[in-house]
């Protein structure tokens, strides 16, 4: 066990020094290098241009950057944003609250309904159940998350008038418990969305692990013992169907931050997402290393929370 | 040699090539036999053809010059009406012909980012299944670092230093999504290589070159072909998200550009439904005819998914 530990730490941390020289390669050497960028930023002065660009190092040879460049890194010093002209890492934190707000409650309920769904679409495989499971989550998955807040926003927003068309809380904001509604209200769109998204290939995924499961001769003897079919599927099915999904909740952790990316742009949800879209549009580059770097950060890391809690769950994977 | 030849009768292929020829031709006729019983195979495929014809049709249905703002002729922002019907945009331009003109950029990305992603895929997967050893370490961590990395973040930051152009959001996709193909080539290579008649053709004297080439690639065919069709529907998914963040290119007309022209000019607060609505659908009905032919393919090329289903 142990051993396995070790094994997959040192392989995170591989990854996320190559992440970070990646990084590097990709801001410096491709079109479009760190100096010319910031040239080229008309806010700034002759000498703010010398001195961000002395600050970076960019003016010694590319090989003797690398390690100051990863020192900062390690250190969290992330450059400075073109545009507002903050620490990049402060930028970063302002914004990641908004994006916690957002991005967990549409996790857990497209986790728990996709899942709840799987588990019944693959246990009556044929039913109509599953039929209308599987070409729902098909058509979720197929529709581009953005678009799909774009329409709902026409709906209950425009049309209905039920919900904001944007931001985080009304201007001026409530006070109280009345400011925590508003907040709700506000995110209830995009929290919808996001976990219509993803509910698909929870749904898919659970329902397959589901029907291999339903194979197994654990299930005919539980069956043999008597057990009801709700017994056999609850005490026998489900707990081991769910095995490869604890991995995959885990791993997609890392990945909501992209999914919200989209999703905060169209809402104009002053999170993480949004900050990358105006990055986007204002060629800030600094901040969008930022992003990529955090988001990065965050996939190794719930990565190897789900590796090592899957070498907990299940004891057959370290020994292989 | 020589017994070889005494062999040779009518109906029976002169050559191993010929053998081999005839083979594969029942092969995929059994294959479109077991396709057309997919239903779910069939309809998307009937999608997929229709889109293509009116994608190719385009010059014929609509006039092009429709499609530049300059020489927009109807009302601004018109509902659907008998003379538009899909409604027309900000600068009168038809919304069905703008979505007609969209399926060619959005087919065309799709098909060429997931060209690029699965000539990567495969090359890099093949080598590293077939060579082994240190190479194939390389490979396999590459590869991983691919997977791991998250595709959103990573594809902003490629697309914003190359540059909004139709071509650099192919390149972004396309050396953004090769990975999954590599792995899913790679451990197919090495079950092939170890397969019984790699080791017999070895036993008679193929070269490695011969064995690579005529036995293990022709065996991943199946397993590239529905791993492609697959590919392309997330491509076209992928390039409405980079277009949706700003990072398509303004002047080619896809549906995901129509998406954020729409988006910016404020459609949803005008609640101009109809200018959003069809490229959306487009893209969903298209997306979802991929995936359905893709899961088709699967069940029938999968040897593993087929025996389970038999079961």
């Amino acid at each position: 066990m142990r051993g396995y530990v070790a094994r997959k730490v040192l392989g995170a941390a591989g990854t996320l020094l190559f992440v970070m020289l990646f990084n590097f390669v990709l801001f410096r050497v491709m079109p479009g290098s760190p100096v010319d960028t910031i040239a080229r930023n008309q806010r700034l002065s002759p000498g703010e241009i010398q001195a961000l660009i002395a600050d970076f190092g960019l003016d010694r040879p590319l090989p003797e950057q690398v390690p100051g460049y990863l020192w900062d890194t390690v250190r969290g010093n992330l450059g400075v944003s073109y545009t507002s002209g903050r620490s990049v890492v402060s930028v970063l934190a302002e914004r990641v609250w908004p994006t916690v707000v957002l991005v967990l409650p549409a996790t857990i309920i497209s986790v728990s309904v996709g899942v709840w769904l799987g588990i019944h679409a693959g246990w009556r495989r044929g039913s109509g159940t599953d039929a209308g499971s599987v070409g729902a989550s098909l058509v979720l998955y197929s529709t581009p998350e953005g678009w799909l807040g774009m329409m709902l926003l026409v709906v209950f927003g425009v049309w209905l008038g039920v919900f904001p068309l944007g931001g985080y809380s009304s201007s001026p904001p409530p006070e109280g418990a009345a400011y925590v509604a508003d907040v709700m209200t506000h995110a209830f769109l995009p929290v919808v969305t996001l976990a219509l998204a993803y509910i698909g290939e929870y749904v898919l995924i659970m329902r397959s692990s589901m029907v291999e499961v339903t194979h197994e001769e654990f299930l005919t003897t539980a069956r043999a013992k008597g057990l009801t079919d709700r017994d056999v599927r609850r005490r026998h099915a489900v707990p081991n169907a769910l095995l490869p999904i604890v991995t995959l909740i885990f791993y997609s952790f890392g990945f909501v931050l992209g999914g919200a990316v989209v999703i905060e742009s169209i809402f104009n949800w002053p999170g993480l997402g949004l900050l990358t879209f105006q990055a986007i549009d204002n060629q800030d580059f600094p901040v969008i290393q930022g992003v990529f770097l955090l988001s990065s950060f965050l996939v190794i890391a719930f990565n190897l929370a789900a590796d090592l809690s899957y070498g907990y769950i299940d004891p057959r994977v370290h020994e292989r | 040699m020589a017994a070889g030849s005494e062999l040779v009768r009518e109906g029976i292929p002169r050559s191993a090539r010929a053998a081999a020829r005839v083979r594969r031709r029942r092969a995929f006729s059994a294959f479109r036999r077991d396709y057309r019983r997919s239903r779910m195979g069939m309809i998307g495929v009937g999608i997929l053809v229709v889109t293509l014809a009116v994608a190719l049709l385009a010059p014929v249905l609509t006039d092009q010059r429709e499609t530049q703002e300059a020489f927009a002729t109807g009302p601004v922002l018109a509902p659907p009406s008998s003379a538009y019907p899909l409604g027309t945009d900000l600068y009168g331009r038809s919304v069905l012909t703008l979505t007609i003109w969209g399926a060619r950029v959005s087919l065309l990305v799709g098909f060429a980012a997931t060209a690029i992603a699965a000539s990567i895929g495969t090359s890099v997967g093949v080598t590293g299944g077939y060579v082994g050893g240190r190479t194939d370490g390389i490979l396999n961590a590459v590869a991983n670092w691919f997977l791991v990395i998250p595709w959103i973040p990573l594809a902003i930051a490629l697309a914003s230093i190359l540059g909004p152009t139709l071509l650099n959001v192919i390149i972004v996709i396309g050396i953004t999504s090769w990975a999954s193909t590599a792995r899913l080539v790679r451990a197919q290579t090495l079950s092939v290589k170890q397969s019984p008649f790699v080791e017999r053709s070895r036993a008679l004297g193929g070269s490695e070159w011969h064995l690579a080439t005529r036995h293990v690639l022709p065996n991943l065919v199946p397993v590239i072909l529905a791993n492609t069709v697959l590919a392309i529907a997330l491509a076209i998914l992928s390039e409405t998200t980079l277009s949706l963040l700003g990072l398509g290119d303004p002047s080619s007309i896809s549906w995901g550009t129509m998406i954020y022209e729409a988006f910016i000019a404020g459609a949803i607060s005008g609640g101009q439904w109809w200018w959003l609505l069809p490229p959306g659908l487009a893209i969903v009905l298209v997306v979802l005819a991929f995936t359905m032919c893709g899961y088709a393919l699967e069940e029938i090329l999968n040897p593993r998914l087929r025996a389970r289903s038999d079961r």
